[in-house]
């Protein structure tokens, strides 16, 4: 995939920018990534990280509540912000002659924040409605992101519930959110992302303009996550209220994505192989010929693949019917991977699963939101936006010897093994 | 939380030295490009719009074959299940392709293509590398015109099926969908979206072959693609596919719906549930009614975006929901307004009452100036954001096309939406946003919600 022409400067307060111009539409993207996860939040503050998300739509200095949205809208444009592992990202997608609006925007909201009771309140609520929504009140709410993670992992940074438990979300104080703005909330902490319709040197000159007098603060050390891969196989069950089946959810760890990112996109190829399309190995196995299941999904972290530091997940997911056992899925799956393991994929596996990717990346980059976030992200974790259009050369040079030890590697003894039960044991 | 270092408090962080400073005024827009288009019909009845679109290597394809039930009643009417089947295993084998073969060809031109089918239309959407068209055209032609239902395949589809069905239905949006389909239009086959098990369980492989042949048929049909090729050289592609696609008659549309009318909303008992899905519905307007860009701006004004009156009052003002949102839905022959909200039990009576409310003030006091301008600016940017890339232009066309529209509709729209006055819009909020003029739906848990909605009223219960 061609490269695109690619412009970063750094300001003086530690602001890392980054340019992907692009004239193919008349619409711009701006994109703020905050070096700050769901991971970072402390102990007692559950689901922290996402509700101060919400916090920072809730006015600035120049804006009263509610402004970020209308003069967002009223200028033609889309906005969103979401919370992830290590990250939390804002964005705007707008017609191009709205540029500057989206700078200041997030300039103004980077620089002074109004944080207030009143809107912590409100969006306390609003935050405990998003997870009645989609987790307590459907079936499979938070299946796997939520569910996995405490049963692969022994810290409480990766095994935690990132949308958070109430009783914690209701314990937030304005004060907390003080801290958490202060601590991780510094220009040298965040990277900005224009993509899309744009005269570099006119858009610099409105990115000094507007970020250039936000203080600098200290930038905090980023700790390490890192803990022991698995000693065995670590097994839960939990009891879903509305799920009318079974399901499972394998989860193993995979190498880091920053040192060693070939050996990372082994796994994402090995997911190809497994799951992606009708020919796919447990696609095959599992809903076509065992008739066993319904779905079958692999895939590298359980957000999307490189949307995380080490360490990283690589999970297989399926419900199954009530008729087969979790432990007769489970040997399915353990029989492929086997099998994988000792003969490797075929060239066309390979061949396939890179054609798609290189498919999808270009329809990625199409799509001027998933263009402006994936740059920005790509920046921010690995410090290259450029790692997004090297993927498909990168996935291509993946051998067939290379998956299949990415199989074999994915072992019974070093994993976590997820049952989820329907309450009312899969009967109507 | 104790923080790591000392820091601010949130009042020091909320202000600095200089004050507010003045939010930035726009900048010059440059004009879209205008779109190279073909928009043409085939000898064998099929419409083709091909598009021009040269962001990246790709090609985008959609087709859209009306597929409606020719019974005046979806109740006992076996279409929907025999549909759902067919769609479930028209791209599982032909003459040379067995589905792997179909998997292993798109993939190798990294390319997909699906078919999925509602009570109005089966679609088939698809995408490659611009190099892999003629291979996504082939792998669609020989679906279209040779597919050959393997027992084995339909039968694990069928039996998938019911099994999809019920996980489906276990969704409390597919629960409140589901439920409002049938107040609002009876057993019209639109409101069946969903074949019942037994319906599925007894279709065979005949009725398949049998449903395919009669209507699986090109005139009546549209094939959009947009990519990075030229559009007569895209036509005439599709025109080499897929100029042997024949068949009897015209794909069949659905007959119109019976008009919405407003009445009581009805709850439906979801025990347990600590949610509650609300489901509202008036009478909106088609795309070609001159009234319907200042419909679509009082939409927008009254639930279509973020900065509407029912987001800001019942999420950032009274945190009753997460999400709350109206829109219109175009049906055969008119349109529906619909409004969504999903609440806690403990606030659901009160977010049906400001919903009510809200839908009461939009006529009342009507938008102003300041209200439709930002609607106004919102539906043409988002047109422009919407349809930017390859796969948002092909869908957003390939929907136009069914409703009978082109891309001039596309490209007029902007100034239609230009010219509307306040006056009009206040004129339409009234007639069309009355409270009385709604029905619903509301799905929830009926022991914890029965004496509040019986106080509040307007709504019947179990």
């Amino acid at each position: 995939m061609a490269l695109p022409e690619l412009h970063r400067f750094t300001l003086p307060n530690g602001l890392r920018v980054v340019f992907a111009p692009d004239p193919s539409a008349p619409v711009v993207g701006v994109s703020v990534h905050y070096d700050v996860g769901f991971r970072s939040e402390p102990e007692g503050r559950t689901g922290f990280a996402h509700l101060f998300e919400h916090l920072m739509f809730q006015g600035s200095e120049s804006l009263e509540k509610l402004a970020h949205f209308r003069h967002v809208q009223s200028s033609g444009g889309t906005f969103n912000g979401s919370t992830h592992p290590d990250y939390t990202d804002y964005y705007q997608v707008l017609p191009s002659a709205a540029l500057e609006r989206a700078l200041f925007l997030e300039a103004d909201r980077m620089r002074a924040p109004k944080l207030t009771e009143e809107n912590l309140r409100n969006q306390i609520d609003v935050v405990k409605e998003e997870i009645r929504l989609n987790v307590l009140n459907r079936p499979y709410g938070g299946f796997p992101w939520i569910l996995l993670p405490p049963v692969l992992f022994r810290t409480f940074p990766n095994a935690h519930n990132g949308y958070g438990d109430f009783t914690d979300l209701e314990n937030a104080t304005v004060d907390d959110c003080a801290a958490f703005f202060d601590t991780y909330y510094a220009p040298g902490n965040a990277v900005l992302t224009v993509a899309g319709d744009f005269d570099v040197e006119t858009a610099k000159g409105l990115v000094e303009k507007h970020f250039g007098d936000v203080p600098a603060r200290p930038v905090p050390v980023r700790p390490s996550f890192a803990e022991a891969a698995p000693k065995g196989e670590l097994r839960a069950e939990h009891t879903d209220q509305h799920a009318p089946m079974p399901a499972i959810a394998l989860g193993y760890r995979i190498p880091d994505p920053v040192n060693d990112v070939t050996g990372y996109l082994t796994y994402l190829v090995l997911a190809g192989v497994l799951t992606d399309g009708d020919g796919s190995r447990l696609q095959q196995r599992l809903v076509h010929r065992d008739a066993s299941v319904v779905d079958v999904g692999a895939g590298c972290g359980l957000f999307g693949p490189l949307e995380a530091r080490d360490p990283d997940t690589f999970s297989i997911t399926a419900i199954h019917s009530p008729e087969v056992t979790s432990a007769q899925v489970i040997a399915s799956v353990d029989e492929e991977l086997q099998r994988l393991a000792d003969e490797g994929p075929t060239a066309q596996e390979l061949a396939k699963v890179t054609a798609r990717w290189v498919s999808t990346m270009h329809r990625e980059h199409d799509r001027l939101t998933s263009r402006t976030l994936g740059l920005g992200s790509a920046e921010l974790l690995f410090g290259r936006a450029e790692l997004l259009y090297e993927l498909p050369d990168k996935l291509a040079g993946i051998t067939t010897d290379e998956v299949a030890a990415a199989a074999k590697a994915l072992r019974p003894d070093s994993r976590a093994v997820l049952i989820l039960n329907p309450a009312n044991g899969g009967n109507e | 939380m104790s923080a790591p270092t000392k820091h601010r408090s949130a009042e020091e962080i909320g202000r600095t030295e200089l004050g507010p400073r003045p939010f930035p005024e726009l900048g010059e827009q440059r004009a879209t490009a205008d779109l190279d288009v073909v928009d043409t019909t085939l000898a064998n009845g099929l419409r083709v719009i091909a598009v021009r679109r040269s962001s990246v290597p790709l090609v985008e394809l959609r087709v859209r074959i009306p597929f409606g039930d020719p019974a005046t009643s979806g109740t006992g009417s076996a279409h929907a299940a025999r549909a759902e089947v067919l769609a479930n295993t028209v791209l599982t084998g032909t003459a040379t392709r067995s589905r792997v073969d179909v998997d292993t060809e798109l993939a190798l031109v990294g390319g997909e293509l699906d078919a999925v089918v509602d009570p109005e239309r089966l679609a088939f959407s698809g995408n490659a590398l611009v190099s892999g068209l003629d291979t996504l055209l082939d792998v669609l032609r020989d679906a279209l015109t040779g597919a050959t239902y393997p027992d084995e395949e339909v039968e694990r589809e069928r039996a998938r099926l019911v099994e999809r069905i019920r996980l489906a239905r276990s969704q409390p949006n597919v629960i409140a969908r589901e439920a409002l389909q049938r107040h609002l239009y009876g057993d019209h086959p639109y409101a069946k979206e969903m074949p019942e098990a037994e319906e599925v369980a007894a279709v065979t492989r005949g009725d398949v072959e049998a449903l395919h042949a009669a209507a699986v048929l090109p005139r009546g049909s549209v094939l959009v693609v947009v990519g990075d090729l030229a559009p007569d050289a895209a036509v005439r592609a599709v025109e080499g596919a897929l100029g042997g696609w024949t068949g009897e008659g015209t794909a069949v549309s659905l007959s119109p719906l019976p008009v919405v009318r407003g009445g009581d909303v009805v709850l439906v008992h979801r025990p347990g549930a600590v949610q509650s899905q609300i489901r509202l519905a008036g009478r909106g307007l088609e795309r070609t009614d001159d009234r319907y860009p200042a419909l679509q701006l009082a939409n927008l004004v009254y639930g279509g975006f973020f900065s509407s009156r029912l987001v800001e009052n019942i999420r950032e003002d009274k945190g009753y929901t997460y999400s709350a949102r109206s829109h219109p839905e175009f049906t055969p022959g008119g349109a529906t307004l619909m409004v969504d909200a999903d609440t806690a039990s403990a606030v659901t009576a009160a977010a049906l009452l400001e919903t009510r409310y809200e839908l009461a003030r939009l006529g009342l006091v009507p938008p102003t100036e300041s209200e439709v301008d930002t609607a106004r600016r919102y539906a043409v940017g988002s047109l422009l954001t919407a349809t930017s890339s390859q796969g948002g232009l092909a869908s957003f066309l390939v929907n136009l096309a069914g409703l009978g529209l082109g891309v001039e509709w596309f490209t007029g729209h902007p100034d239609r939406l230009a010219t509307v006055t306040v006056e009009q819009v206040a004129e339409v909020a009234l007639e069309f946003f009355a409270p009385t003029a709604f029905t619903g739906v509301l799905v929830g848990d009926a022991d914890l919600l029965a004496p509040q909605l019986r106080a509040l009223g307007g709504v019947t219960l179990p």
